[in-house]
């Protein structure tokens, strides 16, 4: 379509109308073509607010419906997997926790969890370390979902939701400096366990964080749940079934909002989470809207899991006893983020020779990882988060692969966008809730 | 493990013949020394500078299964072999390995077998939850694997296919009309080890750009880097620093 400077143009029930205001005629039809004028094509990102990062959507529009909407990926590929390789397995932790930015720890949580069934440590990691690490899935899944509710609000018109949704998440984000020593990019859960304990302090700020977090979720409801222009960009809207669902691979709040409970908590239990009690909501519309109510109610769940997980914790170690495997140091926070605590450079440095040359073998060189391949799956906030690694036996990973949620999940645009208005798009994109770190690796 | 080898590698430095004794013995499927594990001088053996480098370390090889598998995998197989008449051709080997399962599947079959594993009614594995390659070079003459993950709803089980290609010939069917989800991830696999699926609807690059060269995740496509400077000193980028194996 082209727009003439000589006729303003505008739409009607008839066809196009054109206001002429003088010039040659045929400059003016030139500008319509009968057979193909009724498609444009419109290249949406890679950098757009409405995105979730470097996404580029390439739609196919007639008038305002969508006839093909192809997504293009790769723009935050920084080749992560193939970087593991060339560092040993600890290392590996504070790799893979830069992929989907939004869900560190369980990023971590996968990794660990596969390199220990490789290593078949699995039932010697200590009772402590496995609740802390429910603790912070769990307070880190509610971060995420914060972050849903906060940009897809902002994406749909609610600019209030964001800044309170990225308000309550930067407590969450507080609470995990507390414990990890830093915000983001943590590599606290590592092969064996978690890097540290929780700190006293920390456990006072959950508390606190649990509860005047129901209060916020009351506002947010309040805000978004009955409000006409919330309720008409949400409701029937990228409508997905179950079918469709699992023929594409979605999996998470999405799958849930369809109906179909499959949560890997509860379907193929890890790290415990069979001894917990929670619900796996379900709604059955599989629109925007049920994807909305899935995850408030997970954030909901999610506190109750949080709750039990405080009251489980136990004094222990929060590393495997084999010293072969575990991290030599307790590492302490110190100005510049979490490294040796200071008393452990002391003892190796002025007291110890053994335990210099432990440290200098183990930090350097890394333990041994016996040769075979896992495949372990987690429940993300975005779906089964999976990790499939190689070891040849030596002490890096021969091959390792993240089947991302985002990833997997983004094929699903097509068929949400397709035969609806342009601005659906953007509601059904927001709904899936694709994080392009963590999809693009 | 592969033969020592005189010719140059990708730096031009000829590589020292393996001491006796260095070798550790791993599996076919498990290549001992990659050329990601090569590291600084040149080093092939263990990496192990204390004087010990004869030090033959004990590996549990992994080997075909044999019935009883336990679990649900005898169940698996048995339903398999009943809905699938070709099973004897199509199926190389069974796997047990730390609780999971794997059947290594002639690539020319793979389609028709994800067609029974996702139709029969005993098997039902609905969703394929991963599709990725992985580079066996030197331990394997048909180095570039796919694995399929396939997960079962129903039954709440999950089964590895694998699959064993050639780089000369790096064909298998595609299976987007089984699976559509593995679309994306059969277009990474493509992208990231060349593997070819043939059937695929629009198999392009998908993370790397559309005109790059090379395929990024072989295991002999260098990583590259440059060497930076901490404190002082400076650091090889990470393919020089030394590797143990």
């Amino acid at each position: 379509m082209t727009t003439s400077n000589y006729a303003s143009e505008r739409e009607t029930d008839e066809g196009r109308v054109f206001t002429v205001t003088g010039g040659d005629w045929d400059t003016i039809v030139s500008g319509t073509d009968p057979i193909n004028d009724e498609r444009i094509v419109v290249n949406m990102g890679p950098q757009h607010p409405s995105t979730h990062g470097v996404l580029r959507l390439i739609l196919e529009l007639e008038g305002e419906t969508v006839r093909e909407a192809r997504s293009v990926i790769g723009y935050l590929h920084t080749g992560i997997e193939k970087n593991l390789e060339y560092r040993n397995w600890v290392q590996g932790s504070t790799f893979v926790t830069r992929m989907d930015y939004l869900a560190p720890i369980f990023n971590e949580t996968a990794y660990a969890l596969a390199v220990e069934k490789l290593l078949g440590i699995t039932d010697d990691i200590t009772e402590r370390a496995t609740t802390i690490r429910v603790l912070m899935m769990e307070l880190n899944r509610i971060s995420s979902h914060l972050v849903w509710l906060a940009t897809t609000g902002m994406e749909l018109g609610a600019i209030s939701i964001m800044l309170y949704g990225f308000r309550e998440r930067e407590y969450i984000l507080d609470i995990f400096e507390t414990i990890t020593g830093l915000r983001m990019n943590h590599a606290y859960v590592r092969p064996g366990g978690v890097a540290q304990d929780v700190p006293d302090e920390a456990i006072v700020k959950i508390r606190e964080f649990l509860k005047m977090m129901p209060k916020k979720l009351k506002e947010y409801e309040d805000l978004l749940s009955g409000q006409p222009i919330w309720t008409e960009r949400t409701k029937n809207v990228a409508v997905l079934d179950v079918t469709g669902c699992v023929a594409l691979g979605i999996t998470g709040p999405v799958l849930r909002s369809a109906g179909l409970a499959w949560d890997l908590r509860k379907t193929m239990p890890y790290c415990g989470y069979e001894t917990y009690e929670f619900d796996v909501p379900t709604h059955p519309d599989g629109d925007v809207w049920g994807r909305y109510q899935v995850r408030l109610a997970e954030i909901r769940e999610s506190m109750k899991l949080v709750e039990q997980a405080l009251d489980r914790l136990r004094p222990g170690p929060v590393m495997v006893a084999d010293r072969k495997i575990a991290w030599p140091a307790q590492l302490a926070i110190g100005v510049d983020g979490m490294g040796n605590s200071l008393e452990h450079v002391a003892k190796i440095m002025g007291q110890s020779m053994e335990s210099l040359i432990h440290h200098f073998k183990l930090v350097t060189e890394g333990f041994r990882v016996p040769p075979g391949q896992v495949y372990v799956a987690i429940e993300a906030p975005r779906g089964e988060l999976g990790v499939h690694a190689v070891s040849d036996g030596g002490t890096r990973p021969y091959r390792v692969h993240y089947r991302e949620p985002s990833f997997v999940n983004l094929q699903a645009l097509p068929a949400m966008a397709e035969g609806g208005l342009i601005a659906d798009v953007i509601a059904g994109g927001a709904s899936l809730d694709p994080v392009m770190g963590g999809c693009d690796r | 493990m592969t033969s020592p080898t005189d010719k140059p590698n990708d730096g031009g430095v000829p590589l020292p013949v393996v001491p006796a004794g260095a070798t550790s013995g791993a599996p076919a499927e498990y290549p001992p020394a990659s050329p990601a594990g090569r590291g600084m001088f040149g080093n092939q053996g263990t990496g192990d500078v204390s004087g010990y480098g004869g030090l033959v370390r004990q590996r549990q090889p992994i080997e075909e299964a044999s019935r009883p598998y336990g679990g649900y995998f005898d169940e698996v197989r048995d339903a398999l072999e009943e809905a699938y008449p070709a099973f004897n051709d199509a199926i190389e080997k069974v796997v047990v390995d730390r609780g999971e399962l794997t059947l290594h599947v002639r690539p020319e079959r793979i389609a028709e077998v994800c067609q029974v594993m996702r139709d029969d009614l005993a098997l039902r594995f609905e969703l394929c939850s991963s599709v990725s390659g992985a580079d066996y070079l030197g331990a394997d003459e048909r180095r570039l694997h796919v694995v399929y993950l396939l997960t079962s709803m129903t039954y709440r089980r999950r089964v590895r296919l694998e699959a064993a290609v050639s780089v000369e010939a790096p064909h298998l069917p595609s299976v987007t009309a089984i699976y559509p989800t593995a679309d994306w991830q059969e277009r990474e696999a493509y992208d990231m080890f060349g593997i070819v699926f043939d059937g695929h609807p629009n198999l392009t690059r998908i993370l790397m750009p559309d005109d790059w060269e090379g395929h990024p995740q072989r295991k002999d496509y260098p990583l590259g880097g440059v060497p930076v400077e901490y404190k002082g000193a400076e650091i090889q980028p990470p393919n020089e620093r030394r590797s143990y194996q």
